[in-house]
C-alpha cells in the first residue's frame, strides 16, 4: 500500500510494460523513468533512458555517479521530481541558533537530528535514505522512520553541515520541511511506551497465575499436598502484587478523579472491582480459607489494557494539532544593506523589507513596497481568486504571491499579523474537550447504583441467614459485577470503527470522535476548497474553432504562467503539442504573451487584448471567469472557466438536508449566492465575505441556541470555528500536506460518502448499546450465583473470560458488518 | 513432589526472562516503528553494482 506504483499504477500488465531499453510505458504514454510521469518532451536522453525533464535526469546522475542506481530497482519510477529552487533556500540553515534549535542532539563534533521529508512514499525512498553516507561521506548514518516519515541523521560536524545535507536532500527530491513547528520540539504525541509495558506485565501475570491455578480447576487441590496449595496461593498473590498497583494505577486515577468532580465514571465500578477482587484474594491466600480469584483480577486488567490498546491506535503521519505554525516557512529573504539575505522568521522584525519570491508565502502583515503584487488567498481566506495589490497597500499574512518578485516591509511581526491573531481567541487557549465518553459515563453511574443496592440487599438478607456468609456474598456480588465486558464493548466497537473509516480515507483524531459524530445534528461548510475544487476544472472555448495547430500555440503560451487560469487552460490543453516559446512576458492581473513561431498569441483579459471583442457573443457571467485569445493579433474566441463544485455534491447536500441543519460560510463575495441556493434549502443560511473570527463566532452562536456543530472546513481561516465545533473536519486533496487543527481529516474523494460515515457512527452508538445489554445478561447470571453464595474461583474465572471475549467479538461482528453493508472495506 | 516445586520455579524463571526481554524491547524503541524494519530486511548488503 505504501508503494506509489500501487496507487497510482494500478494498471492491468498489458497496459503497463518495461521495454528492454528500460523505457516504461504506460496506457502507450512513454513515462519518465525517474518519476514516473508522462514525458512531453522526448530528447532529454541518458545512458538510453528518457527523463521528463533536466531536474529528474540531474537526479539519476547523481545517483548513477555513486552507484545507487538499485534505488531504480526496488520500486518502478520511484523518483520525485524535485522543484527549482534558488540559492539562498537554505541559507539561514547557517545560523548558528537556528541549527541549536533543530537538531537533537550535539557535541561539536557529532550532530544527531530528526528531519520531516513528507515526500517519503516507497521502499525506494527508503533505501536511498539510508545510503545517504555514500553522496555525503561527513553522515554517519541515516535511518527512516517510515510511518512518522522521519529521518533520523547522525554527522561530522568537520565534513559536512546542515545547510548541505538539506541542499543534497532537496536535490534528490526529498525536501526536508522546516517550519515554525518543527522548532517547538516535544508536542508531537509520543506513543505510550507505559502501556506496552503494562500489558506486558499483566498478560506475563495472567498467564502464570492461570498455570499455578489449574489444581484449583480440576479439583486436585483437595488431593493434593496442602504445602502446594499455600505454596501456589503465596506465588499468585505475589504475581498479582505489580498488577495491582502498577498496570491498573490508571482506574484508580480515573475513578478518583471522577469522585472528586462528583461523577461517578465507567472506572468506577471498574477500580471497585479489581480492589474488591484484590482484597478477598489476599485474605483467602492469607487465612488458608481458598485460593483467591488473582486470576480473574489479572486477566481483568490485561484485557482492559488490550481495549486500551486496540482504542488509543493514531495515524503516525498525520497531526491533528496543527496551527499556522506548520503553515509558516522557517526563513525569509530580507533586503540588508542592498543584498539579500535569508533570516530565521523569529528574527523578522517590523520594518524589515521582506523578497517574496513567485509561489512563496507571506509570512506577516506588510507593505508593498516594489514590485506587482498578485496574491492568492484561497488558503488562508477562502477567497477563490487572486488579488492584485498596487504598490502602498497592506497585504495579509497567509497569502501567496503569484508572479514577479516582491519587496515588502513588515508592519506587524508574525505572531500579531490578522490571521495568526485567531490564534490567540479564546478557543484555542480553552481546555482541551472533554474526551471521557458521555454515554459510559451515564451508564457507569446507574451500573453503579443498582449493583450497590444488590450488594446491600442481599448482604442484609444474608446476615439473618447465616452471618458468616454476608461478607462473601458481599464481595462475591462486587467482583462479579465488575463492568469488564462492558468497558471492552466502548473501545473495541469505536476503536474498530476508527480502522474501518481510516481504511476509507476518514482519519479520526481518537475514538470519541465517533461519539460526538453520532450527536451531530447541524453541518456547516466552508466553501472555496471544500465544496469547491482548488483551481479550476470546467472549461469551455467559446469562439471559432480552434485547430490542432492553435491548441499547441495556446499550450505552450500557458505553460510559461503559473497564474491558477494559465494552469487550468494547460492542463485542459494537455493532449497538444508544446513549442519552444520566444518573447514571453506576463503582466499580472492582465494576462500573457508571447512568439511560438512567428505566431504571436496572446491570453488575459478583454482589456488586455488590441482588438474588438464585441464581435463574440459574450456576456458576463457570474459563476466564471473568462480568458481572452488572441492569435496574431486576430481574436479567436475566450475560453470559459467554471468555479466548480465536487463531484456528488448535490446528492450529497440533498441527502444532507434530511436529517440535519446545513449551513454554509465562505470567505469568498457573493458571486456564487444563486447557484448556492439550488444546494442549500435555506438561503438565509448562507453567509458571504466572512472572516475567520467571524466563522468562530458563527459556530458559538449555533453551539449557544443548543446545536452539535459539524464544521467541515480545510484552510487556516476556518481553523478558528473547526477548533470551536463539536466535530471539525478539514478536507484535503493530499493527506499528508496541511490541514489545520481538527478531530478529522477527509480524503477530499471521500466527501460524498460524510452522510454514511455518520450514519456508521450513529450505527456504532447503537452497537455499543446492544453489547451492554448483552454484557449485563452475563452479569446477571453471576449476580444469580453470587447472592446464593454460590460464586467459586472458578465459576469466577470462567464466567469473566467468556464474557469478555464473546462482547468484544460482537463488537468487532457487527460493526464490520455494518460498514460492509455500507460497501465500505473493512480490509486492507 | 519436591522436585515440582524446582520445576515450577524453572518454569517461572524462564517466563520472567521472557518478560524482561519484552519490556527490553518496548523500552529499547522496537516498537516505535514497525513497519520500516520489514522493508529494510529486505534490501542486500552487496548493493555496489554494475549498471
Amino acid at each position: 500500500m505504501y508503494s506509489l506504483s500501487f496507487i497510482y499504477l494500478p494498471a492491468p500488465p498489458n497496459l503497463k510494460f518495461k521495454m528492454q531499453n528500460e523505457r516504461t510505458y504506460i496506457k502507450g504514454e512513454l513515462v519518465c523513468y525517474h518519476c514516473g510521469d508522462i514525458c512531453n518532451d522526448k530528447s532529454i536522453v541518458k545512458d538510453d533512458k528518457i527523463f521528463c525533464c533536466t531536474s529528474c535526469k540531474l537526479v539519476y546522475e547523481i545517483l548513477e555517479e555513486n552507484n545507487l542506481c538499485k534505488y531504480y530497482t526496488l520500486d518502478d519510477n520511484p523518483g520525485i521530481s524535485p522543484p527549482e529552487r534558488n540559492k539562498t533556500k537554505y541559507e539561514y540553515l547557517e545560523d548558528e541558533q537556528m541549527i541549536s534549535s533543530l537538531v537533537d542532539y550535539t557535541d561539536g563534533k557529532i550532530t544527531i537530528l530528526t528531519l520531516q521529508i513528507p515526500q517519503m512514499h516507497c521502499s525506494s525512498c527508503i533505501w536511498l535514505l539510508e545510503n545517504l553516507y555514500k553522496l555525503d561521506n561527513g553522515i554517519v548514518y541515516s535511518r527512516v522512520n517510515f510511518p512518522q516519515k522521519k529521518l533520523n541523521l547522525k554527522y561530522l560536524n568537520d565534513k559536512t553541515n546542515l545547510k548541505q545535507i538539506a541542499e543534497l536532500l532537496d536535490s534528490l527530491g526529498y525536501e526536508p520541511m522546516f517550519n515554525l513547528e518543527a522548532i517547538e520540539k516535544g508536542t508531537r504525541n509520543k506513543y505510550n511506551k507505559k502501556l506496552y509495558y503494562k500489558i506486558g506485565i499483566a498478560g506475563f501475570a495472567f498467564g502464570n497465575i492461570m498455570l499455578f491455578s489449574f489444581p484449583e480447576y480440576l479439583g486436585l487441590d483437595k488431593i493434593i499436598d496442602p504445602l502446594f496449595r499455600s505454596f501456589f496461593g503465596y506465588l499468585n498473590l505475589i504475581i498479582s502484587l505489580p498488577v495491582f498497583f502498577y498496570c491498573s494505577s490508571d482506574y484508580f486515577i480515573s475513578a478518583y478523579k471522577g469522585i472528586k468532580n462528583r461523577i461517578i465514571n465507567i472506572d468506577f465500578p471498574l477500580s471497585l472491582g479489581i480492589l474488591v477482587i484484590f482484597l478477598r484474594s489476599a485474605f483467602e491466600i492469607l487465612s488458608h480459607t481458598g485460593a483467591g480469584y488473582s486470576d480473574s483480577m489479572t486477566g481483568l486488567v490485561f484485557f482492559l489494557l488490550i481495549g486500551k490498546l486496540f482504542q488509543n491506535k493514531t495515524y503516525d503521519s498525520l497531526n491533528f494539532e496543527r496551527s499556522y505554525k506548520s503553515y509558516f516557512p522557517l526563513s525569509v529573504t530580507v533586503m540588508k544593506s542592498a543584498k539579500e539575505t535569508t533570516i530565521p522568521l523569529s528574527k523578522l522584525k517590523i520594518g524589515n523589507r521582506m523578497v517574496i519570491r513567485n509561489g512563496e508565502l507571506i509570512p506577516a502583515d506588510s507593505i508593498l513596497f516594489k514590485g506587482e503584487a498578485n496574491i492568492d488567498y484561497s488558503f488562508a481566506t477562502g477567497e477563490s481568486i487572486p488579488v492584485n495589490k498596487v504598490l502602498g497597500e497592506v497585504i495579509y499574512a497567509g497569502g501567496r504571491q503569484y508572479g514577479p518578485t516582491i519587496e515588502l516591509e513588515v508592519i506587524k511581526n508574525v505572531s500579531q499579523s490578522y490571521l495568526t491573531q485567531l490564534w490567540n481567541s479564546n478557543s484555542f487557549v480553552k481546555q482541551k474537550k472533554n474526551t471521557i465518553s458521555e454515554i459510559s459515563n451515564i451508564f457507569g453511574k446507574y451500573f453503579t447504583y443498582a449493583i450497590l443496592i444488590v450488594a446491600l440487599v442481599s448482604t442484609a438478607i444474608w446476615m439473618n441467614i447465616n452471618p458468616s456468609e454476608a461478607l462473601n456474598v458481599f464481595t462475591a456480588i462486587l467482583i462479579i459485577a465488575c463492568p469488564c465486558a462492558l468497558a471492552l464493548s466502548m473501545p473495541f466497537t469505536l476503536g474498530n470503527m476508527m480502522r474501518i473509516f481510516g481504511k476509507n480515507k476518514f482519519y479520526i483524531k481518537n475514538t470519541a470522535v465517533v461519539e460526538k459524530l453520532s450527536k451531530i445534528n447541524t453541518i456547516v461548510f466552508d466553501k472555496t476548497g471544500t465544496i469547491t475544487l482548488n483551481g479550476i476544472s470546467e472549461i469551455e472555448f467559446i469562439g471559432s474553432d480552434l485547430n490542432n495547430f492553435e491548441c499547441s500555440l495556446v499550450k505552450s503560451l500557458a505553460r510559461n504562467s503559473t497564474h491558477p487560469l494559465s494552469r487550468a487552460i494547460y492542463q485542459y490543453l494537455n493532449d497538444y503539442k508544446d513549442y519552444n516559446i520566444s518573447e514571453f512576458r506576463e503582466i499580472s492581473g492582465h494576462g500573457i504573451s508571447g512568439s511560438i513561431l512567428n505566431n504571436s498569441v496572446k491570453l488575459g483579459s478583454s482589456k488586455f487584448l488590441s482588438g474588438d471583442i464585441k464581435l463574440l457573443d459574450y456576456k458576463e457571467k457570474q459563476n466564471s471567469s473568462e480568458v481572452f485569445l488572441s492569435i496574431n493579433e486576430d481574436i479567436k474566441g475566450y475560453f470559459s472557466l467554471k468555479n466548480s463544485y465536487r463531484e456528488g455534491l448535490k446528492d450529497l447536500i440533498g441527502k444532507l438536508s434530511q436529517k440535519y441543519e446545513l449551513h454554509l460560510l465562505s470567505g469568498d463575495n457573493e458571486n456564487e449566492k444563486e447557484l448556492l441556493k439550488d444546494f442549500f434549502n435555506d438561503s438565509n443560511n448562507l453567509h458571504f465575505n466572512q472572516a475567520p473570527e467571524n466563522k468562530l463566532d458563527y459556530i458559538k452562536a449555533l453551539q449557544l441556541s443548543g446545536k452539535k456543530v459539524m464544521m467541515i472546513g480545510d484552510g487556516l481561516n476556518d481553523a478558528g470555528a473547526l477548533k470551536q465545533s463539536d466535530v471539525g473536519i478539514s478536507i484535503s486533496e493530499d493527506i499528508n500536506s496541511f490541514s489545520p487543527m481538527c478531530d478529522a481529516i477527509l480524503d477530499s474523494d471521500m466527501l460524498i460518502r460524510l452522510h454514511e460515515f455518520i450514519l456508521l457512527s450513529s450505527k456504532s452508538m447503537k452497537i455499543i448499546i446492544m453489547s451492554f445489554i448483552f454484557s449485563l445478561l452475563y452479569n446477571i447470571a453471576g449476580l444469580s450465583l453470587a447472592v446464593k453464595g454460590l460464586l467459586t474461583p472458578i465459576n469466577a474465572a470462567i464466567l469473566m473470560p467468556v464474557s469478555s471475549i464473546s462482547v468484544v467479538l460482537f463488537c468487532v461482528i457487527a460493526t464490520n458488518f455494518i460498514a460492509k453493508r455500507k460497501n465500505f472495506s473493512i480490509k486492507n | 513432589m519436591f522436585i515440582i516445586l524446582v520445576l515450577i520455579g524453572v518454569s517461572f524463571i524462564v517466563a520472567a526472562g521472557f518478560l524482561v526481554a519484552f519490556l527490553w524491547a518496548v523500552r529499547n524503541g522496537q516498537y516505535d516503528d514497525r513497519y520500516t524494519p520489514s522493508v529494510r530486511m529486505l534490501f542486500d548488503d552487496s548493493d555496489i553494482q554494475k549498471n
